[in-house]
């Protein structure tokens, strides 16, 4: 039967199939951070259980991590108890960890690519709901919860259902200024946040084909903005060659072989899908969110909508109420909203082709006089690429502040978020009440259209500086 | 885990759609390393004024005899967002063992039966009439091993639930423990796997 590269990996992976249906499969790579993790280790101890492959787990703290000077203690007593939880639970049980100081820390998502941990073929989880990033490379991932991690630490298996199949076909090209941030956006915005709830999604058609690696993984990181725990996309040329002579890739005579499996991981030409999506690439245009769910999305140069258009009661409630929480009216213009800040940076939109993309705008440009923001790296790796470009002279030198990596003000654990009312230009991935700071009001947009905006100190048609 | 008894309250009713995690329980409370102590915080920023961190008088929660509900009902797409187990671990310390809905989002749904909260999911006309007995004030009551909501009414309404997550419910499985006895299936899959692709080894 022609199956999926979703059928194709979870069926390869299968441990066991119970009577019911539900299904052990095994787990290649694990991703550890401090915020999800420490109950998982307490139930090992308390059930006196190791990790059952501890070289396939890397661990890293980047939620809760301080985005300022690395050489000083963490600040706050909770952060830095989680942190030295986390280092002291790798210890114990024998697991590989880029402390705070090593320049491969950095937010899970940007390192596991980064060092070749992530890799074709493979199943990926993480305590994080963002882990489909990882599908970029044809990998099966997916954002587990804290009992699961625990699950596969002491396992390094998972029970899981089989998820239905959707295709999410862009054909076309992209028109200039349009980014895959953009596409992702239009995408949630006709899925809806509950949309893509029960399938994994494929990624497919001329559009993606022509994405970058790094744009690819923009786009299945939010496909949990969809409700889909898994985005995916067929690996090739563009994915080998990113990984080849990553550290944790496979190397020599090892490396050809994993290229000659990894070239057979494509869908059937005749699968079936449960659902498929067409979009064409030139319709998709620079894309804002206005209210407080990531399927609020509209094209820049939109307006609110009216609560007229809005038939449904329940859509209708939850539009009033989040543009009053927004501070915004119906039929309000986009492009007149003023922010406070900006941010660039996340597992979203966080790597040094994201930078390049906001430093392009921003050369040799001031932000407006009324907004601050952070530029924070995906990572210690991304962070020296940049300087070695001196991107980072181009931010400071435009107003912003250049900082560590970690995930910083997209969920401002740590010290990094917005005062209430202040309102952001946010390359992040979630515009939730609260989410970056109490009462702080978060617009989703692309690394250029937030450099757009940060100059012109409000919401703005990135093509304007085109 | 504790084994899921039969749960009778009166139900507390959030009429509120995309009920985020983020919402459930906020960031600040993500950096402890316990499960326990989080029900105190639960729908922090809707529960509790802003300046003076008192209870917000009107907020269901807020509200007796809803103080005390081991059912909530809620609105499509409950529990999206982060994957943090904490949102459950907040609710259950609360008190609440059951969520109604008319749907969930994936990673909340199967990180409610890890701790022995049952969600249902239920059509929206089943919701309306049971949002009826939250205001007011009724009792109703779930039985997991039949799987019906019953009311004082005689129209009991059946649910759907995975039989095996059913079964690791009523008898309080642990999940670990249950694969560990497959630990031959999977040694033989490792075995297997490392001719196939040894460079994931």
């Amino acid at each position: 039967m022609p199956q999926t590269l979703y059928d194709k990996i979870f069926e390869s992976h299968l441990v066991h199939k119970q009577d019911d249906g539900t299904c052990l499969i095994y787990i290649d790579r694990h991703l550890v951070h401090e915020v999800t993790s420490p109950q998982a280790f307490e139930g090992l101890r308390m059930n006196n259980r190791k990790v059952f492959s501890p070289e396939s787990t890397l661990a890293v703290a980047d939620h809760n991590v301080p985005t300022t000077d690395r050489s000083k203690p963490i600040e706050n007593i909770d952060s830095k108890l989680q942190y030295e939880t986390l280092e002291k639970n790798c210890k114990d049980f024998g697991l590989n960890f880029f402390a705070l100081n090593d320049i491969r820390q950095g937010i899970v998502h940007v390192i596991g690519p980064e060092q070749g941990f992530t890799q074709p073929g493979m199943t990926i989880v993480c305590g994080d709901s963002h882990t489909a990033t990882h599908g970029a490379f044809g990998a099966l991932a997916a954002g587990i919860g804290t009992s699961e991690v625990e699950h596969v630490l002491a396992t390094q298996t998972l029970l899981q259902s089989k998820l239905k199949n959707m295709k999410i076909e862009v054909n076309g090209k992209l028109s200039t200024g349009v980014t895959a941030k953009d596409i992702i956006l239009t995408v949630i915005g006709i899925l809806g946040t509950a949309g893509g709830g029960g399938y994994a999604l494929e990624f497919s058609g001329e559009v993606i084909k022509n994405l970058t690696m790094e744009e690819r993984m923009t786009v299945c990181n939010m496909a949990i903005e969809a409700g889909s725990r898994v985005g995916i996309i067929e690996p090739d040329e563009k994915t080998f060659e990113f990984l080849k002579g990553k550290p944790m890739a496979p190397k020599g005579e090892q490396w050809d072989k994993a290229m000659e499996h990894w070239a057979t991981l494509k869908s059937d030409p005749d699968a079936k899908y449960d659902k498929i999506i067409t979009l064409k690439g030139e319709e998709i245009i620079p894309s804002v969110t206005w209210g407080t769910s990531p399927e609020d999305v509209l094209p820049i140069n939109a307006s609110i909508p009216s609560l007229d258009e809005i038939h449904d009661k329940d859509k209708k409630q939850a539009v009033i109420r989040s543009l009053e929480y927004m501070g915004l009216n119906p039929k309000d213009k986009l492009e007149d909203i003023s922010i406070d800040k900006v941010f660039i940076g996340s597992c979203t939109n966080g790597r040094i082709e994201d930078l390049r993309a906001a430093a392009s705008i921003l050369k040799g440009n001031k932000v407006s006089k009324n907004v601050t923001g952070y530029v924070v790296p995906g990572s210690g790796l991304v962070k020296k690429q940049a300087e070695e470009e001196g991107l980072d002279k181009i931010f400071i030198d435009a107003g912003l502040e250049w900082r560590e990596a970690g995930c910083s003000m997209c969920l401002g654990m740590n010290p990094d978020q917005l005062k209430p009312k202040e309102r952001c230009a946010s390359t992040s991935n979630r515009n939730f009440e609260g989410r970056q700071g109490m009462d702080g009001r978060t617009h989703l947009m692309s690394p250029a259209m937030a450099a757009a905006a940060a100059i012109q100190g409000k919401l703005t048609d990135v093509r304007k500086f085109l | 885990m504790d084994k899921f008894q039969n749960i009778k309250s009166i139900p507390a009713y959030l009429p509120i759609v995309n009920v985020d995690t983020d919402m459930i329980i906020p960031k600040q409370f993500l950096k402890t390393i316990k499960r326990t102590g989080l029900g105190v915080s639960l729908f922090f920023e809707m529960r509790y004024d802003k300046q003076t961190h008192k209870p917000i008088k009107d907020f269901v929660l807020n509200v007796d005899p809803y103080t005390s509900s081991k059912i909530l009902i809620g609105e499509n797409n409950f529990g999206c967002g982060s994957s943090r187990e904490h949102a459950p671990w907040a609710l259950l310390d609360f008190g609440i063992k059951v969520i109604i809905a008319p749907s969930f989002a994936d990673i909340f749904y199967n990180n409610c039966f890890k701790n022995g909260i049952l969600p249902i999911a239920l059509p929206e006309e089943k919701i309306k009439e049971l949002s009826k007995f939250s205001l007011e004030k009724k009792e109703i009551e779930v039985n997991l091993e039949e799987q019906k909501i019953t009311k004082g009414d005689n129209q009991p309404i059946e649910f759907e639930v995975e039989p095996f997550r059913k079964e690791c419910l009523i008898n309080g499985y642990d999940d670990i423990a249950l694969t560990l006895k497959k630990q031959t299936h999977i040694d033989s899959f490792i075995e297997k796997q490392k001719s196939k692709t040894p460079w994931h080894f």
